[in-house]
């Protein structure tokens, strides 16, 4: 068989870095970014700038070295957070950053693994993925961005869209009831649970540094105005707006029975630590359950016998 | 009711909503599928439609739920389908292969991106050509059509479902992400000019009746849940009754059956458009949006004097075996523009044997051939 090609154009990395801006550097957070990555392609009033920032700016106060973290993502516009960020990142499948990630933190031990991504990743298409984790208790930092649907694809339900809204794909009104993602988090075996929203940046930077303090599985939802996604044909206004709504309905209750935090559309939204407790992780238990039992009895019946 | 399920008249819509209109019109009642670019304004225009014409819609968890969820509402007697892109796709294989073991009708929509992996997910490919034939483990026989414009998103889809209810077994639209995104004239017939192959219905009495019958050269008629037939429906291999038999003798009968309902069949399955091919000396096989390309070539060679012939492939698979090897006795090569780097052209090369030259023009996605590039190709041989 003959090959008719198409031209091919070689990477050329110096015309690729001459756009990067002169000025990167300038900036508090570029240390954090990935030169040349900016313009970002989020929406105006997206939320997920702010969560970024919440993100560096708690890295910095922990003085979480960039050398020993890692990002993990799934798919969508969550998703595409791994790619700014200046450190390693793994921009996976659709669903699958906690397994990916579940095997990264597993062999190596000495980094920082933070799982971001959205509400339809983590808990559509990759839920079965989160609650094993969780259950496991593998030591994962999951930041967990809730725009209340399928942002990237252009909007359509998601298993966190409230009861009766609309997205593309209800265009009647939503049939399903919908997660209550601490309270699922926490069942499922997480060892520290937060809510937040984006208007809530500083408890939130709060909440991501003490879940860089813990061992296990923690979770972190942030609440976030997708107004193209969701905002648009729910008529919740621009992402300014849905700001406003936050700090309206928003009540802080630490503490709260997760399984009393259910949101629905326009009401109330709890946010806050919920859930602070100690278990063992995941290594922990492989290591004195399994590791060391092998070891005695790959001794013992090493004694006497030729290898 | 009865109106709103067949929109006929005249329409301007994209190959993906052609899709969902297809299915409706060919009596799909149930959807279940997950939101992913190109293909998912399948999903949302049947989660408009469906409601209205006594039909469920469900956005399903992800494409393995998806697949699993059109089986289990076949079997309940409801015509269904689902769409997806290249990773939906793969995640679909797995019961994809369960649908092919257990002979149960449905359609699956494949609006192709630009792959591997998340890849391009806006962009054109078309490099599940051979997924579509062998992704999930295991032998079994595919029918796969490759709609070129809307309309044939419309009527492809139609004749998908016929043929997964007459060879009783998934059957799959491979578009692209050109045809499922452009948007021109579809032509909605009226009812009495549409064939739709209803869901036969078993007639033996059940103490006679065989659900997965390999005797004959189609599938037996399906019993869905609640006839009466109490059939058991498994993923092992099993014999006639649908019981798992797990031995090698079994097998040969299960899945010969499997493979052979289609080969046997393939003459009366196949569909291919052959344009100026009588006396061409060089022709180009394509399919999806690059056969519309092609065929501006061919037609502009054909104008200034030259013996360029097109075949347009219609089903992928089976693959019109006979057709090219017919014409690889008279033509000088055979010229195969693709979205993809070999797929088709290695199945041609394939079929049409050592005597003549096969040319691959290959893209590997996000853009399509120019009738000039085309052109220039087939010059080469004329
Ligand atoms: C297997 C598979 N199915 C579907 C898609 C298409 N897809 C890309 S992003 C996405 C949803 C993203 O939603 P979410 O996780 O909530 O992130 P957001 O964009 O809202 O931040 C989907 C369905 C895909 N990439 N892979
Ligand atoms: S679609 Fe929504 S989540 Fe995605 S960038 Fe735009 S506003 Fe943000
Ligand atoms: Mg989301």
């Amino acid at each position: 068989m003959k090959v008719r090609y198409r031209a091919l154009h070689p990477f050329d990395k110096e015309a690729e870095e001459r756009h990067i801006q002169e000025d990167h550097g300038l900036h508090p957070y570029d240390e954090y970014l990935k030169p040349g990555r900016i313009p970002h392609i989020w929406c105006p009033g997206c939320g997920l700038g702010i969560v970024v920032t919440a993100f560096i700016e708690a890295m910095k106060q922990k003085n979480v070295p960039v050398a020993q973290s890692a990002v993990v993502s799934g798919i969508g516009c969550t998703g595409r957070v791994a790619g700014y960020l200046d450190m390693d990142t793994y921009h996976t499948t659709h669903g699958r950053a906690i397994p990916f990630a579940t095997g990264l933190a597993l062999v190596r031990q000495d980094l920082i693994v933070t799982v971001f991504s959205g509400d339809g990743d983590l808990f559509a298409i990759g839920g079965n993925h989160l609650i094993h984790a969780a259950r496991r208790n593998v030591n994962l930092k999951v930041i967990c961005v809730n725009n209340f649907n399928y942002g990237m694809t252009g909007g359509q339900v998601a298993p966190t869209t409230p009861i009766d809204a609309r997205t593309s794909t209800t265009p009647f009104g939503n049939a399903e009831p919908s997660f209550n993602l601490p309270h699922l988090a926490h069942a499922a075996g997480a060892v520290y649970v937060a809510r937040w929203t984006t208007y809530h940046a500083r408890q939130l930077v709060h909440s991501i540094s003490q879940a860089f303090d813990k061992k296990g599985f923690t979770f972190v939802e942030v609440v976030a105005p997708c107004p193209t996604g969701f905002g648009r044909p729910n008529k919740l206004g621009s992402g300014l707006d849905e700001m406003r709504h936050y700090r309206e309905v928003c009540e802080v209750r630490n503490g709260a029975d997760p399984s009393e935090v259910e949101i629905r559309l326009r009401e109330k939204i709890i946010v806050g630590t919920f859930v602070d407790v100690e278990r063992p992780d995941f290594m922990e238990h492989y290591q004195s359950l399994v590791v060391a039992r092998a070891q005695a009895k790959a001794k013992s019946k090493g004694k006497g016998k030729a290898a | 009711m009865a109106e709103k399920d067949l929109l006929t008249g005249e329409h301007f819509i994209h190959g993906d909503a052609a899709c969902a209109e297809g299915g409706i019109a060919a009596g799909c009642r149930f959807f279940a599928g997950y939101p992913i670019t190109p293909a998912t304004e399948v999903a949302e225009r049947m989660a408009a439609r469906l409601p209205q014409v006594g039909g469920i819609f469900i956005q399903m968890e992800d494409e393995i739920a998806s697949m699993a969820a059109i089986l289990g509402a076949s079997w309940g007697g409801v015509k269904s389908m689902t769409s997806t892109s290249g990773p939906g796709f793969s995640l679909m294989m797995e019961n994809v292969g369960l649908g092919m073991m257990t002979e149960t009708p449905c359609v699956v929509v494949d609006i192709q991106r630009a792959g591997p992996s998340t890849g391009l997910p806006t962009l054109v490919g078309q490099a599940d050509v051979m997924q579509a034939r062998w992704g999930s483990h295991g032998d079994y026989g595919c029918i796969a059509l490759a709609p070129s414009s809307p309309q044939e998103c419309f009527d492809y889809t139609v004749l998908a479902f016929n043929y997964s209810e007459i060879y009783r077994q998934p059957v799959f639209v491979l578009a692209d992400e050109v045809v499922g995104h452009t948007t021109e004239k579809v032509v909605i017939p009226r009812r009495e000019d549409l064939r739709i192959v209803a869901r036969a219905e078993p007639q033996a009495p059940a103490h006679d009746y065989l659900p997965f019958d390999s005797a004959g050269p189609l599938p037996a008629p399906m019993a869905i849940a609640g006839a009466g037939y109490r059939v058991h429906v498994t993923g092992l291999t099993h014999d006639e009754r649908g019981y798992p038999v797990i031995t090698d003798v079994v097998q040969e009968r299960n899945v010969r059956h499997l493979v052979d309902k289609i080969r046997k069949n393939a003459d009366k399955i196949i569909r291919a458009e052959q344009i100026h091919l009588d006396d061409a000396e060089v022709v180009v096989v394509a399919y999806g949006c690059t056969a519309r390309v092609a065929r501006q070539a061919v037609e502009d060679l054909r104008r200034r004097g030259h013996r360029a012939g097109l075949l347009r492939l219609i089903t992928l698979w089976p693959f019109p075996s006979q057709i090219v090897r017919r014409l690889a006795t008279t033509v000088k090569a055979f010229i195969v523009p693709e979205i993809n780097y070999g797929q088709m052209a290695y199945e041609v090369e394939r079929t049409a044997g050592g005597g003549v030259e096969i040319v691959l023009m290959p893209l590997m996605g996000g853009s399509i051939h120019t009738p000039e590039e085309i052109e220039e190709a087939v010059g080469e041989y004329l």
